[in-house]
């Protein structure tokens, strides 16, 4: 594909991250004029407004973005190295898993101790399941086994979730199973934006770093390690990477899925499946995405906090089957 | 008033002697107005020191958990349960020959001594019952304030907001404050959004206690938009829950918060 339409495609993505974000901080139950929001955004301190727009809408905003960003990284980045599109954080358990680490370390009140807590444990229940993705589907990563070994660790980080969550003192944890799965941005604080973000720029970073290796890998492993390409060095920085930002993004907003999977899905196109640029494309247009969704969940149901990943899945889903069913085909 | 429903012929004429109470506001009514050894079980409810303005009362006797089989094994005459108690439970209990009784419950103060009077009627100790209902009476017309004074919203956990038909937001206006909720006309009880209560700007947010143990429910109420509202903080508690005169109590600690308030 040609220099100019890469350029386009970027201009496109940003411009559409940045329309989004405006619609995000304009949209609430609050009906403020456009003026009123811009203002009360960049100045006033104090009075109402400044408060709504600063301290309510515009983390809401951000998060949606870094959210974003992480899981559209992590999904391209999984199926690049797997060379699978079907590879996703949500759907092979590396969500729900970051989340049973993230909800064990609230219970126990370790998160409320130590500043960074909530976000690492979260890296590091994510990263248990990918490691154990690898062990399990292989360097090549079959769909079969990928699928299978996705379907389980996701029930079992669900289901222990869930005991934890009912095993809490506080009555209310148990029905907060439903965010932990299906995630929600409402109501979020700067505070969760502090603890996330240097986890979440670290797994860009590490994930960014692979977009060379990536490209090789599309030759097979033989001819990228002919080309100097570390593969074991790769597969860490790989893991690490996207340990973190799975990890980070839900342990502060719950597991959203389908992100990793709709956004490489629907970019692969347009830059001749070449991960190192994939990988940048998937990030802002997993920023996208997760804006839309979210303002999609504010508009449909103002007044019932309708979750993020009910959204994502109505979106998502559909696009899976087609891959499972353009997957199949190709193997036949 | 059809409040009022017991189902026996017989106990019209004769007094119970073995009545058990299943439901927490009719446990305190109960203990209230009880001869001693009256009344022979309270819920579990009723001795939770977050639920129930009379916890230590209630230990004196023992708790039932509101099922049908243990309460059947008391051997009870009467049992007395609130309007929204198991169905299912009430049903067996009236097939196995208990008499039943169910109390409404309360949206606003002036059915509280009404409730006093039924609980007294309901346990043959209407003497003693009026005397607790005028006294009840007296001295909610001496606490009685015109509601002038500095805005006060309630803020649950999961943005849960009472509205004005609550027996909460009675508590409040006779206290003297003004409740958010009749600004915006929120007559019915539900989430509030995070950004409508703090344009609202309320003086005073009354909160739930926190629970041990996280939740997620539970910290929207200490989300930095609140915080820097800069409004009064308080909790409503035990004595908010039930229509029974304990409802005094929060109305005075009302009256000398806001006393502190307007200073």
């Amino acid at each position: 594909m040609s220099g100019v339409s890469q350029k386009l495609l970027f201009t496109g993505l940003g411009l559409m991250v940045g329309l989004l974000t405006l619609a995000s901080l304009l949209i609430g139950p609050a009906g403020f004029s456009i003026a009123d929001s811009l203002a009360a955004l960049f100045g006033g301190t104090g009075d109402a407004v400044s408060l709504v727009m600063q301290e309510i809408r515009l983390p809401r905003a951000l998060l949606a973005i870094m959210v974003g960003i992480s899981l559209g990284l992590s999904g391209a980045a999984l199926q690049g190295y797997l060379r699978n599109p079907l590879a996703e954080p949500g759907l092979i358990g590396v969500s729900s898993s970051a989340a049973f680490g993230a909800v064990v370390t609230l219970q126990t009140g370790l998160a409320a101790q130590m500043m960074f807590a909530l976000p690492f444990f979260g890296l590091f229940g994510a990263g248990v399941a990918v490691v154990l993705l690898l062990l399990l589907a292989g360097p090549r990563g079959g769909s079969l086994t990928l699928i299978l070994a996705g379907i389980a660790i996701s029930a079992l980080a669900a289901a222990l979730t869930s005991l934890v969550l009912n095993l809490s003192p506080n009555p209310f944890a148990t029905s907060e199973i439903v965010f932990w799965m299906l995630g929600s941005l409402a109501d979020r604080s700067f505070s969760h934006i502090t603890i996330a973000l240097p986890f979440m720029v670290l797994g860009w970073i590490l994930i960014l770093s692979t977009s060379r290796g990536l490209d090789a890998l599309i030759l097979g492993e033989d001819a990228a390690a002919s080309l100097g390409i570390n593969l074991t060095r790769l597969r860490w920085v790989l893991v690490l990477g996207v340990a973190a930002c799975t990890g980070a993004a839900t342990s502060v907003v719950g597991a959203i899925g389908f992100v990793g999977l709709v956004v490489p899905h629907i970019l692969r196109p347009f830059v001749g499946a070449r991960p190192s640029r994939l990988l940048p494309a998937s990030a802002l247009g997993g920023a996208a995405l997760v804006l839309a969704a979210d303002i999609a969940a504010r508009i449909i149901l103002p007044d019932r906090d309708l979750k993020l990943g009910v959204v994502m899945a109505i979106i998502g889903a559909p696009v899976f089957l087609h891959l499972i069913y353009r997957t199949r085909r190709a193997e036949l | 008033m059809a409040a009022l429903m017991v189902n026996s012929a017989a106990d019209a004429q004769t007094a119970p002697l073995r009545v058990v109470s299943m439901n927490l506001c009719t446990d305190q009514l109960a203990m209230m107005l009880a001869d001693k050894g009256q009344l022979i079980s309270v819920s579990d409810i009723a001795t939770d020191p977050n639920m129930s303005p009379m916890a230590e009362a209630a230990r004196a006797y023992p708790i039932n958990h509101g099922q049908a089989e243990e309460i059947f094994l008391m051997r009870p005459d009467l049992v007395v349960a609130g309007r929204y108690s198991d169905p299912v439970v009430l049903d067996m209990l009236r097939r196995l020959g208990i008499a039943t009784a169910q109390i409404d419950i309360v949206s606003n103060l002036d059915q509280v001594s009404d409730r006093i009077r039924e609980m007294g009627e309901i346990l043959h100790q209407t003497a003693r019952a009026g005397e607790l209902a005028d006294a009840f009476e007296a001295d909610l017309a001496r606490l009685r304030a015109a509601p002038t004074g500095p805005r006060a919203a309630f803020y649950y956990p999961n943005s849960y907001s009472l509205g004005t038909g609550t027996l909460s937001h009675e508590i409040i206006t006779i206290a003297g404050f003004r409740h958010i909720a009749e600004e915006m006309g929120r007559s019915r009880s539900g989430r509030l959004d995070l950004e409508l209560l703090t344009l609202a700007q309320p003086d005073l947010l009354i909160h739930a206690e926190l629970y041990s143990g996280n939740s997620r429910s539970e910290e929207v109420m200490s989300h930095p938009a609140l915080a820097n509202l800069g409004a009064m903080r308080t909790q409503s508690n035990a004595d908010w829950v039930c229509g029974t005169p304990v409802v005094l109590r929060a109305i005075q600690d009302l009256r000398a918060l806001r006393a502190r308030m307007e200073g």
